[in-house]
């Protein structure tokens, strides 16, 4: 096995990751500030991809189409909030579990009625398609590479946002302490609207970013959600920091075990039951890394202790 | 208001009375539709004994009720194609027996729901709801991936399985043994809430701290909780795949495993027959809505909705008042 494709599958795990950390980014943050579990983030996910798809589609401008994803995205995590969501945050998890689930059937239900049950298609732009040269002679897609670039500047830009600005001082205020943070007189609702609708644009550009490297289609947005889950079981609620390490391990993990396991196992057996063995090892890999977090640090790698 | 106790009965009647009527009509589609309900109660009775009597939100259990299926696939499909499920360690053959097949269903799915309760139970609240959801996934795409038994296509079964003494392919017939086992799980869930263990398992869920006080384990007694809540969902899959005669990846999926945490909701949690209701009333809609609207999620979408956020205590808690139930 060459140097050049253990490299590519490592940038495909980074790339994985990244989109991930899109997604585990914006629930930490809900869940951090807000205390709230929110299985709709999936739905926000595949909101921007369709609203990408279709701007993309009218106008054949992808930036347009990336603009579109986040406007669409925001809007929608807003209005949700102001209508749903904030019924919610006094309530139970189950509560908040049902009522999210609720929600996924309206949304998916609803863009199926909209945009038909047929998966729409996203193009990769001119300027962004063909391989890049990177250093050491290795062939990279260029997409994934502006993907990978573009998720790391948006991480390093919410570190900031979290550490240095003042709506970063009143996100870990609120984390902390949600009365005395109303007390000093900031509109706790309206931060609570603001982060809502921060976490589903970010999870809208991701819905976008991935729906031009797979087909954008209903209940797209579900499975992604469950690994943004296990990110954040593996990294800590809560912890920008956690979410990033924890995608990026996930990424990794998902991506290198279902190519080198099947691989590895060929030494042992013989070919054929080598891939159906290792496939299906491979597609409980992460789970597996899961338990042994949960086994080693139940609260995650950078959970707050108990 | 009515009595918790008279509602239940009249749950009951309507359980009865509707299949035997379909029976003498000649619709037989009516009685596959109560046999499906039935199922489904029985997998939300299950769920509620984790969620209702331990407090624990589990988002998982479509994974007991996939393995039950697989259970019965596995099984019946060996037995049809007459080769072994196993020679190593020692010959296992297949089976087309009803009560064997329950047997193997239980006895799986007690047993994942043992691992991934050990697992899972090391955490609580929100980290509980997502590991469980999780390993749900793991099930699902561990099923697609295995070749062996169909993969991503499924495994179809070409004759129900046998009960002894029964002809199970007529519907009735079919239909009395889900409500049979169905009975048989409410009258456990019944002693089970009343028994000490059910008392100690209510005291854990309300305040660990003192269950611990007095030399209980709280985590024990949950995992306990977690483990006969699996088993009962994994039976219930092995019927389902039954009522079928087709298993697939399907069963795992994570939108099963809300649906049943719906029956539960809609129905009451913690009501001993909240998830018969609820499952009478999502078949019935899913019958009704589904026949005149390609897109009837979304109504139901709407009414949970509006369940959770104004209608505390589900369809039981509405009609009964709040006396009664567990919180």
């Amino acid at each position: 096995m060459s140097f050049a494709l253990i490299a590519e599958q490592i940038l495909n795990g980074v790339q994985f990751g990244i989109m991930l950390f899109l997604m585990a980014a914006g629930l930490t943050l809900i869940f951090g500030v807000m205390g709230l579990i929110n299985l709709a983030h999936g739905s926000l996910f595949m909101v921007g991809a369709f609203a990408a798809a279709a701007v993309a589609g009218a106008t054949g401008s992808f930036l347009l189409a990336l603009l579109a994803a986040l406007t669409a995205a925001a809007i929608a995590g807003a209005l949700v909030e102001l209508v749903v969501i904030r019924r919610l945050y006094g309530k139970d998890h189950l509560d908040q579990v049902l009522a999210t689930f609720a929600l996924i059937l309206i949304f998916s239900e609803g863009t199926r009625w909209l945009f038909g049950s047929f998966p729409l298609y996203l193009s990769i732009p001119s300027y962004l398609s063909g391989p890049i040269s990177l250093p050491g002679g290795i062939e990279y897609s260029l997409y994934r590479t502006a993907l990978i670039a573009a998720g790391l500047v948006i991480a390093l830009g919410l570190g900031l946002m979290i550490t240095r600005t003042r709506i970063g001082v009143q996100v870990r205020a609120g984390e902390n302490d949600r009365e005395m943070i109303a007390a000093l007189g900031i509109d706790i609702s309206k931060l609570y609207t603001l982060i809502f609708a921060l976490g589903a644009a970010l999870a809208g550009l991701a819905g976008a970013l991935v729906g031009a490297i797979q087909s954008v289609q209903v209940g797209m947005g579900e499975p992604v959600l469950i690994l943004a889950f296990v990110v954040i079981v593996i990294g800590g609620i809560g912890s920008i920091k956690g979410a990033l390490i924890g995608s990026i391990l996930v990424g990794l993990t998902d991506t290198l075990g279902s190519v080198f396991l099947p691989q590895a196992l060929r030494l042992v057996m013989d070919a054929s039951s080598a891939t159906a063995v290792g496939s299906s090892i491979a597609s409980m890999a992460i789970y597996i890394l899961m338990g042994v977090v949960l086994i080693w640090r139940p609260t995650g790698l950078f959970g707050a202790r108990f | 208001m009515i009595k918790e106790r008279h509602l239940n009965m009249a749950l009951i009647v309507v359980c009865v009375v509707i299949p035997v009527w379909a029976h003498l009509a000649d619709e037989p589609f009516i009685i596959t539709l109560m046999t499906r309900a039935a199922i489904f109660a029985l997998a939300a009775v299950g769920l509620n004994i984790a969620l209702g009597l331990g407090g624990l939100v589990s988002l998982g259990h479509a994974a007991f009720f996939g393995l039950g299926g697989y259970a019965m696939g596995i099984s019946a499909f060996h037995a049809q194609t007459f080769t072994p499920v196993a020679e190593w360690p020692f010959l296992i053959e297949g089976t087309k027996s009803m009560p064997a097949i329950w047997l193997i269903s239980v006895a799986v799915s007690a047993f994942a729901a043992t691992i991934v309760g050990i697992l899972s139970l090391r955490t609580s609240g929100v980290y509980f709801i997502m590991i469980t959801l999780a390993f749900g996934q793991m099930f699902f795409y561990f099923s697609i991936s295995w070749p062996t038994y169909g993969g991503e296509d499924g495994l179809s079964v070409y004759v129900r399985n046998g009960f002894p003494g029964l002809n199970t392919l007529d519907p009735i017939q079919f239909f009395m043994i889900c409500f049979a086992i169905l009975v048989a799980a409410l009258a456990l869930a019944s002693r089970l809430a009343r028994s000490p263990f059910g008392l100690a398992l209510n005291a854990a869920r309300q305040a660990p701290q003192r269950v611990e006080t007095v030399g209980l384990d709280p985590n024990r007694l949950k995992l306990v909780a977690f483990v006969i809540s699996g088993a009962m969902t994994g039976l219930a899959g092995a019927l389902f795949a039954d009522l079928n005669r087709f298993v697939s990846p399907a069963m795992f999926s994570w939108q099963l495993s809300g649906e049943i945490m719906v029956f539960v909701i809609i129905g009451g949690v913690g009501r001993l027959f909240g998830p018969v209701a609820g499952a009478l009333v999502f078949v019935t809609l899913e019958h009704l809505l589904g026949g005149f609207s390609e897109f009837w999620h979304v109504h139901l979408g709407v009414l949970l909705l509006l369940v959770v956020l104004f209608g505390r205590g589900g369809l039981i808690g509405m009609i009964c008042g709040r006396e009664g139930s567990h919180d």
